[in-house]
């Protein structure tokens, strides 16, 4: 169905689908047959007698049945654009839809997937277009699956990643039935999610509909990136299509933007000059090729390299990555570039959290910043996710992936090798080993302890997993990023960084998007891994049912530390400013009392599960088996209950 | 004994006179670095997190506590009225007999290069 398929369908089709949906109607439901996709009609010119039978007053019966309408006309817009899946927890606002999906597009590309939340709906497209790097769809009841899911969008707007948010909602008044359609109905649904969208519309035809999912889709994946949203007329889409069908507008090839050459330029000489350069990475790379070019862009300059975690941006082996080490080599730099990083002031300074906040620069007077990326204008006011102004000296609005080749050829041209330059690296990379060393040191402390350490958790699971195609697929930053500090982390896919907003739940739901994602990969193989924390997996624990529906194999590790420990932290914080007991933190944001059995609950939604494990000896074993489960190609859990971080 | 940070060396000069009393009781302190909530940014057997590491090894209980009421960094302050002089023995107590942990070289899940 997907590949050359025919979307300049006409009415006159309407008499071969309504006879496929009939032959589909007498067989049993859950059979074969019902469902298979109807058959795809023919593209001969409609006979004298077809025109004939179609002008003729309906007979009664026909009077009540609908050859084709609007949402199958949207369907194919979605087939156009080849958006593979269609996340969803049904909504009647979109009803139409919903069923032209199943039965008109054969629940193929897209495909159908069923959430229990509007978070996971939207989330997964997160984690998804994080790995597949292209968007996925949401369909999004009105009103109150927005309110639902709107977090979600929220996190992926603040992570620069693109999706495509379709909400249902009925328009004319007079064609809401009273109750709850009322209710479900807006003005203007995407209202309270257009600070964070990048763009929105709510078509009034199907030719507003096909024009401006088209264009949604356009704009959600230039640079930067971003989801957007597209409000679906209930009654638009279950009205029969009158007449002729407007064409589906084409989805061009958009290229990402590259930095101006000149400023480039400039930046080349500013970096190959300087003494002690760094480069700053945060969302810098997409791709193994991005990869290589930085790597080869550090070593060209032999600066060193920064990596803020927000996607895998440098292997975590390589002897220019200080990441560790950020302090001590931003308080050695002269020059400062930032590739796709926008918290350059929270990176170039240091902030502590006292009474009093203090900041105070970590990089010495006059040195020279440089930004390179799309997101140093904010798109919008309101929210304030783009993080604090930082003053730069040269900075180039374009994609860093897509500017750093260009850059990487200017700085080979106006780097000298030079001794000091060859020093500093060797330097660099002893600095890397001592730190590597000190790192592998300080995982031993409570590795025998239970509840387990949190290095020795991230290490039993790499140890269970390093021979495979593994990919993480969760933040590592309650983890005390174990896995970044010691994993040998190689290729851009492996590790998907942090959530962008912060929105706790985002682990999980992107988690499962991701490992869909995985999953489509071809050759296959690859083993997500989801360390996900208590906290945020009782947002969302209904991924498991998603993963054991659509058998998504995904291997799920409970970094369970029974607690939202974050923000006991933050209560203590506030306790001890008033030398009132640390004590009363646990109230409210200990998650004890009963203790959750995650293993049970997992099983209850089809995810073979162990646990709860507090025994770091047992932990290993564990997760062989899980991981034979995953490649058999199916979910697992793992409970462990652990430290704090 | 481990070495003392350059942070907490300079609050220990600076420091009021410790309280000489009872010597610390490791259990009173492990239930008191749990209900103190050091735990927390520390680990339950100080292995550090948020925190830095704090055990093995522990500083002297002045140290301790000369930092902990007067912290340099983030450490959110710790009065001497949540936490006495003999609380802050009873920590150090608790955390000097936390065991030492199995050596690098017998780690294998933390070989270099794996
Ligand atoms: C909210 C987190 C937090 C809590 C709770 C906390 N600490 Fe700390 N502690 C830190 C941090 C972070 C540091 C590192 C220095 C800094 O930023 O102040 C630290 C440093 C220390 C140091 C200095 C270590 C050295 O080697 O210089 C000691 C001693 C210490 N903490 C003891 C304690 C004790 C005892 C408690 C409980 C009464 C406690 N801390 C509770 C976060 C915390």
């Amino acid at each position: 169905m997907a590949e050359g398929f025919d979307v300049k369908r006409r009415g006159f089709f309407g008499a071969v689908a309504a006879g496929a949906a009939g032959a589909a109607a007498a067989t049993l439901p859950g059979s074969a047959k019902a469902q298979t996709p109807p058959a795809k009609p023919s593209v001969a010119a409609p006979s004298a007698a077809q025109k004939a039978a179609e002008s003729e007053p309906l007979p009664a019966m026909e009077a009540t049945l609908i050859k084709r309408s609007g949402s199958d006309y949207m369907v194919d817009v979605l087939k156009s654009l080849k958006i593979d899946y269609v996340a969803t927890m049904p909504g009647s606002t979109f009803r139409g839809l919903h069923e032209s999906l199943v039965n008109y597009g054969g629940n193929k590309v897209p495909e159908l997937l069923t959430c229990l939340h509007e978070e996971v709906a939207v989330g997964m497209g997160h984690g998804y277009a994080k790995v597949a790097h292209k968007p996925m769809a949401s369909l999004i009841h009105g009103v109150v699956g927005m309110q639902h899911g709107s977090m979600a969008i929220y996190n992926a707007w603040a992570d620069h990643v693109p999706m495509l948010v379709m909400i249902g909602n009925t328009l004319p008044s007079e064609e809401r039935r009273p109750g709850a359609e009322w209710a479900h109905s807006a003005q203007d649904n995407a209202a309270m999610i257009r600070d964070f969208t990048k763009w929105d519309d709510a078509p009034v035809s199907l030719s507003h509909f096909a024009e401006s999912t088209v264009r949604a889709m356009q704009i959600s994946t230039a640079f930067p990136q971003a989801p957007v949203a597209i409000t679906v007329d209930g009654s638009l889409a279950e009205a029969e299509i009158a007449g002729e069908e407007p064409a589906i507008p084409k989805l061009g090839r958009a290229s990402p933007p590259m930095g101006d050459r000149g400023a480039l330029q400039e930046a080349a000489k500013m970096l190959a000059a300087a003494s002690f350069p760094v480069i700053v990475l945060d969302r810098s790379v997409r791709s193994e090729a991005g990869l290589a070019n930085m790597v080869a862009l550090a070593e060209a300059l032999g600066a060193a390299v920064v990596d803020k975690g927000g996607r895998m941006n440098f292997p975590s082996r390589h002897p220019l990555n200080q990441s560790t080490r950020a302090g001590a080599v931003l308080r050695a730099a002269d020059v400062v570039i930032g590739i796709d990083a926008n918290d350059l002031f929270g990176t170039i300074n240091s902030y502590k959290d006292r009474i009093h906040r203090v900041s105070e620069p970590l990089t010495k007077t006059g040195v020279k910043l440089i930004s390179l990326g799309t997101f140093g204008t904010p798109l919008r006011a309101n929210f304030q996710d783009f993080q604090r102004y930082q003053a730069v000296d040269l900075d180039i609005v374009g994609d860093g992936e897509t500017s750093v080749p260009v850059l990487l050829e200017m700085v080979r041209s106006a780097v000298a090798t030079s001794t000091a330059r060859e020093d500093r690296v060797k330097k660099l990379g002893a600095a890397w080993q001592t730190e590597y060393d000190r790192l592998r040191q300080a995982a031993t402390y409570a590795w025998d302890e239970s509840p387990i350490g949190v290095s020795r958790l991230v290490m039993e699971i790499y140890g269970a997993v390093k021979h495979e195609d593994w990919a993480l697929t969760a933040p590592g930053t309650f983890l005390s990023n174990w896995a970044s500090k010691l994993w040998d982390i190689t290729k851009s896919y492996q590790y998907l960084g942090e959530g962008g907003g912060y929105g706790v739940g985002y682990s999980s739901v992107a988690s499962l998007g991701a490992a869909l994602a995985h999953k489509d990969v071809p050759g296959g193989g690859r083993i997500p891994v989801a360390i996900l924390g208590d906290g945020d997996f009782m947002c969302a624990p209904s991924i498991l049912w998603t993963a054991a529906h659509h058998k998504i194999p995904m291997l799920i590790v409970m970094h369970n530390n029974r607690a939202y420990h974050q923000e006991i932290m933050h209560v203590q914080r506030m306790a001890a400013r008033h030398a009132r007991p640390l004590a009363g933190a646990q109230i409210g944001t200990a998650i004890t009392s009963p203790n959750i059995d995650y293993a049970m609950l997992a099983k209850s939604m089809g995810v073979s599960a162990e646990g709860p494990i507090d025994d770091p000896a047992k932990l290993g074993p564990a997760l062989q088996r899980a991981v034979a489960l995953v490649k058999s190609g199916q979910p697992a859990l793992i409970d462990a209950v652990c430290q704090p971080r | 004994m481990r070495k003392i940070t350059f942070a907490a060396a300079a609050m220990l000069l600076a420091s009021p006179a410790f309280a000489a009393d009872a010597p610390g009781d490791a259990a009173r302190g492990k239930q008191l670095f749990v209900d103190q909530g050091c735990y927390t940014c520390h680990g339950f057997v100080g292995q550090g997190g948020p925190g830095l590491r704090l055990a093995p090894d522990p500083l002297p209980a002045e140290a301790i506590a000369a930092y902990i009421r007067n912290p340099a960094g983030e450490m959110p302050p710790i009065s001497a009225k949540l936490l006495p002089d003999q609380g802050v023995r009873d920590i150090q107590a608790y955390l000097a007999s936390v065991k030492k942990p199995p050596k690098l070289a017998d780690i294998p899940l933390l070989k270099a290069g794996e």
